[in-house]
């Protein structure tokens, strides 16, 4: 696409980017909403385009690199492989959905906000689509700015210290990564211009003894542990999903934590496979913990936001796990469910906006017979409900029993550990379905109504989204086909 | 050499045209005439190799292109600090032509100190830079904390200096060479003789002494703090970048071969100045002074380039001088003109001020270490140079750890500027203590420009280092 020049990738980066810098110009709020939705559209626009243009085996088209610090072996190197690609898709899909159905909400400086949504969405997909190991960690950091000036300006009551926690977690598991990252930077080999290289390439086939992947790996596991959250470092994740601001919530939940996966399929897994297959079992047995840990939190939470986190946090756990299962099946199955989760989990938080936008509460304990009132939200609900439980026909179905499966493979006492947050899952979504959408009508929840048209539409894409994958979930699993033979090769 | 000579006859011009200069505004123009005419003149030196006079210096003196693209750096930051604050520097008190005269003589220091090639220029060097500083400590005369801070660095930095004399007169002692210069000291690398190590050890204390590093950073709180604020701002910039220079000059031209023999106590020096500037930070309530702690752990950073000793370390301590001068000079700039130096005097500056805050968010990032900032690529520069170095993996985490610590106090302006309510009730002091002038908020736009654009192109600067 436009000659060598500017590639989808590029395009992926620029387009939110620029359009993120013009956002913040327009002052009036109805036209920055309709300018941000459409370059989310755009954007989305780019990302199927993307796996158009990919189908056709023309990778050469999706890669590109400017020198950028010639004499550092940096440069501006973009590309779209099988995963960058379902998550570019993800990012792409999550943006218009997000911004229609927050449309609704109104925000203080409207302007800044959708400008600062759009810059995040600018870092998020330079995550995806980085083949650099520096402009990665740019990216990786530069991610998370907007969204800290997103919660801590229009977020809850306790969004400065909640937000703030989030930050120095994550800024200081990004400066142990950046001490791995130049660490292997110097072990790599000479290129044309500089004494070592910080492309993937060079990662990738940098020769690392076991001794040395052993520390590197903890420095890069904490940064994307921290991110993913995985059981022992998830604590700022309840607050910070809590007191953000519901759209800033989605892209946290429904994509930043994609970051943290992402990172272990992309850099951590092929450096460091002797370190990974040395380490498996702490990982795993730390996931494990974490899912069946939130999922009994998740039981007993109040408050619909933080139900839905630490819901999350065992999802997440579990698609660690299977990755560091490293069995074809788990790799395949976290593949099309971070996919899955990402709209899922969007979904939930849809629903729980719109309950909160027209009720002003989200206790569960002070909710009940929405059913009565608002009968399409209640089945929408239901159906995303049940795919977050991941019944059959469903989308997560598919993504969590090859990951099961996997893990099965890997060692039968993790999946029957792993396997009763199953149950647990049920226990606590069946549970807040039951209550705030059930039962008798009271006096705070007499007002509701039935959703605007809009969200209705929102909420049925979503639920098309649920069944087309959970039905035919072949062409998602197809388009991550290579990534996931490549892992597996670097893994034996 | 054109810098040296220049910045010294500019600094006569300025004392005597004192008593030509009519209105109080004036000098500032002569002092930003002449600082430019030398930033060009060292500039053409740096371009063309030769200087404008020809002094037979005995080889006391060395320019290279590190020496001169750093006082390049500091001619520039100095520039860039005048143009700022001229205004304020006229408010401090009445001898205006005498404290541009004397910044001018500081300025001389400063290039004498970077580019020393003998132990007696190196102590001239930072002689010549420390002593009008303490008379610029105490300008604000009526002032008791200025004052006070006057004789306090007066009082510490003779010690010091006496201290760095004795190292001097040990080393001078210890070689048989018979000879101040820095080629003549350079014994190789076999195990030091006891007078030389006596007299390293000195120098290593004087130099720590003078860039604040713990634990001979006493001074500094105090000293910053009671020192008029656009005082505090050159000293706590440009001056410490001096000072930097000349440590890692003398350390590696001079010992550079015996580095494992004196390595260990870089690292306690730089664990500890890391350790007490990121946590005696985080409780400060004055911006001013947190500003001060600050400077003593953007020390410890650059200590790693000491640590380190190789070429990473040489271009990145470039890279750090200028984006920590540019930061800290254009945030200090902005407190200035505040009314209260407390955190909670930037409550609702973004509401008021929205582009003021925008800047300062940029210079606090770039501080932090946040990447597209100047601050990330040093920081990553040092980081990089410490792990090539290869001894002490320990240290390079523990720096990094205490970099999110600093990610804390950093951001607690940020949040008081953006997220939090100014007082308003009535009669409360206005934010900012007088109108901004439109010159004065496009060079703070300009600056945080340089240190965007920093961010992504540092070999903008570092390929002066190979010119």
């Amino acid at each position: 696409m436009f000659g060598n020049y500017i590639t989808i990738p590029h395009l992926l980066i620029f387009v939110p980017l620029i359009a993120g810098l013009i956002a913040f110009l327009i002052k009036d709020e109805s036209k920055v909403k309709a300018w941000s939705l459409f370059a989310a559209i755009v954007t989305l626009g780019v990302s199927v385009a993307g796996i158009y243009f990919s189908k056709n085996n023309d990778l050469s088209g999706l890669t590109f690199g400017y020198e950028w610090l010639k004499y550092l072996g940096a440069s501006f190197a973009v590309s779209l492989d099988g995963v960058g690609r379902i998550l570019t898709l993800l990012t792409g899909l999550s943006f218009p959905i997000i911004f229609i159905a927050t449309n609704n909400s109104s925000y203080k400086n409207p302007h800044l906000f959708y400008g600062l949504m759009l810059l995040s969405l600018a870092g998020l997909m330079g995550v995806f689509v980085a083949t650099d190991c520096l402009l990665f960690y740019f990216f990786w950091e530069l991610a998370l700015i907007p969204v800290y000036f997103l919660c801590s300006r229009w977020g809850g009551e306790k969004r400065i210290q909640a937000t703030f926690k989030f930050f120095i977690y994550t800024f200081a598991g990004s400066l142990l990564m950046l001490i791995g990252i130049i660490y292997t930077y110097l072990q790599t080999g000479p290129t044309a211009f500089a004494p070592h290289s910080f492309a993937l390439s060079a990662f990738q086939n940098v020769l690392l003894q076991p001794a040395q992947q052993q520390w590197l790996f903890w420095l890069f596991f904490v940064a994307f542990a921290i991110k993913m959250p995985i059981f022992p470092f998830h604590t700022w994740q309840p607050d910070t999903y809590e007191q953000s601001p519901t759209a800033v919530t989605m892209v946290l939940s429904g994509i930043m934590v994609k970051m943290g996966l992402f990172g272990v399929i992309r850099w951590l897994l092929p450096i460091f496979p002797a370190a990974v297959l040395q380490y498996d079992n702490i990982v795993i047995g730390l996931c494990v913990i974490g899912i069946i840990y939130a999922s009994l939190i998740a039981i007993r939470q109040d408050d619909l936001k933080r139900l839905v986190a630490y819901s999350s946090i065992a999802h997440i756990g579990l698609m660690c796990a299977s990755l560091f299962s490293a069995k074809q099946l788990a790799i395949e199955g976290v593949m099309i469910q971070m996919f899955n989760h990402g709209i899922n989990i969007i979904g939930l938080w849809i629903v729980i906006e719109l309950i909160e936008r027209q009720l002003g509460i989200r206790k569960i304990s002070q909710l009940g017979g929405i059913a009565n009132k608002a009968p399409i939200l209640t089945i929408s609900l239901v159906v995303i409900a049940l795919a977050n439980i991941a019944l059959p026909l469903t989308n997560s179905f598919i993504g969590e029993f090859l990951m099961f499966a996997g893990l099965y493979q890997f060692n039968v006492w993790y999946t029957v550990v792993a396997g009763i947050s199953i149950i647990l899952a049920a226990i606590y979504t069946l549970n807040m379905v039951q209550k705030v959408f059930y039962g008798e009508v009271n006096t705070l929840t007499v007002a509701t109504q039935e959703i605007a048209f809009s969200e209705k539409a929102i909420l049925a894409v979503i639920i098309v989204a649920i069944f087309l994958v959970g039905l035919f979930p072949q062409p998602l699993l197809q388009l991550t086909n290579e990534s996931v033979a490549f892992l597996l090769t670097k893994l034996k | 050499m054109n810098a040296i000579i220049l910045t010294a006859i500019w600094g006569i011009v300025m004392m005597f045209g004192g008593v030509f200069f009519k209105s109080k505004s004036t000098p500032k123009y002569w002092a930003i005439a002449g600082l430019v005419l030398v930033f060009l003149s060292n500039g053409y030196e740096l371009l063309n190799g030769v200087p404008f006079f020809e002094i037979d210096v005995k080889n006391m003196l060395h320019f290279n292109s590190f020496n001169l693209t750093f006082i390049a750096v500091a001619l520039f930051c100095t520039l860039l600090f005048f143009l700022l604050n001229g205004r304020d520097i006229e408010k401090v008190g009445e001898n205006v032509s005498e404290y541009f005269a004397l910044l001018f003589f500081v300025l001389c220091g400063v290039a004498i100190a970077a580019s020393f090639n003998s132990l007696l220029t190196l102590f001239l060097g930072i002689e010549i830079l420390s002593i009008p500083l303490y008379i610029l400590t105490g300008s604000d005369k009526r002032n008791l904390k200025s004052n006070e801070a006057a004789l306090k660095y007066f009082l510490m930095g003779s010690f010091s200096t006496g201290i760095m004399l004795m190292g001097i007169a040990f080393i001078y002692g210890g070689n048989s060479n018979g000879s101040f210069l820095i080629d003549n000291i350079n014994l190789g690398e076999g195990v030091m003789p006891p007078m030389i190590a006596v007299g390293l050890v000195f120098l290593l204390i004087a130099m720590s002494f003078k860039v604040s590093a713990a634990p001979f950073h006493f001074w500094t709180p105090d000293v910053y703090d009671g020192a008029p604020t656009v005082f505090t701002s050159f000293m706590a910039t440009i001056v410490k970048a001096a000072g930097f220079i000349a440590f890692i000059r003398l350390f590696d031209n001079a010992f550079g071969k015996t580095q494992a023999q004196w390595q260990t106590l870089i690292v306690v020096i730089t664990a500890a100045t890391l350790l007490i500037g990121n946590l005696t930070a985080v409780f400060q309530q004055s911006v001013k002074r947190m500003l001060a702690y600050s400077s003593i752990a953007q020390a410890g950073f650059m200590l790693l380039a000491i640590f380190a000793l190789n070429d990473y370390a040489k271009e990145g301590l470039i890279l750090y001088t200028a984006a920590y001068s540019l930061a800290t000079i254009g945030i200090f700039a902005i407190l200035i003109k505040m009314s209260d130096y407390t955190i909670d005097g930037f409550n609702g500056l973004a509401k008021q001020y929205p582009a003021i805050a925008v800047c300062a968010t940029v210079f606090l990032l770039s501080l932090t270490g946040i990447p597209l900032t100047a601050g990330f690529q040093s920081k990553f520069y040092m980081l990089l140079a410490a792990i090539k170095n290869g001894q002490q993996n320990w240290l390079v985490i523990f720096a990094v750890l205490m970099a999110a610590v600093s990610a804390y106090y950093y951001f607690k302006i940020i949040q008081a500027m953006f997220f939090k309510e100014d007082n308003q009730q009535a009669g409360a002091p206005a934010i900012m203590v007088e109108k901004l002038t439109p010159a004065f908020t496009y060079l703070l736009y300009f600056t945080a420009l340089l240190i965007v654009v920093l961010g992504l192109f540092p070999n903008l600067l570092t390929t002066w280092l190979y010119y």
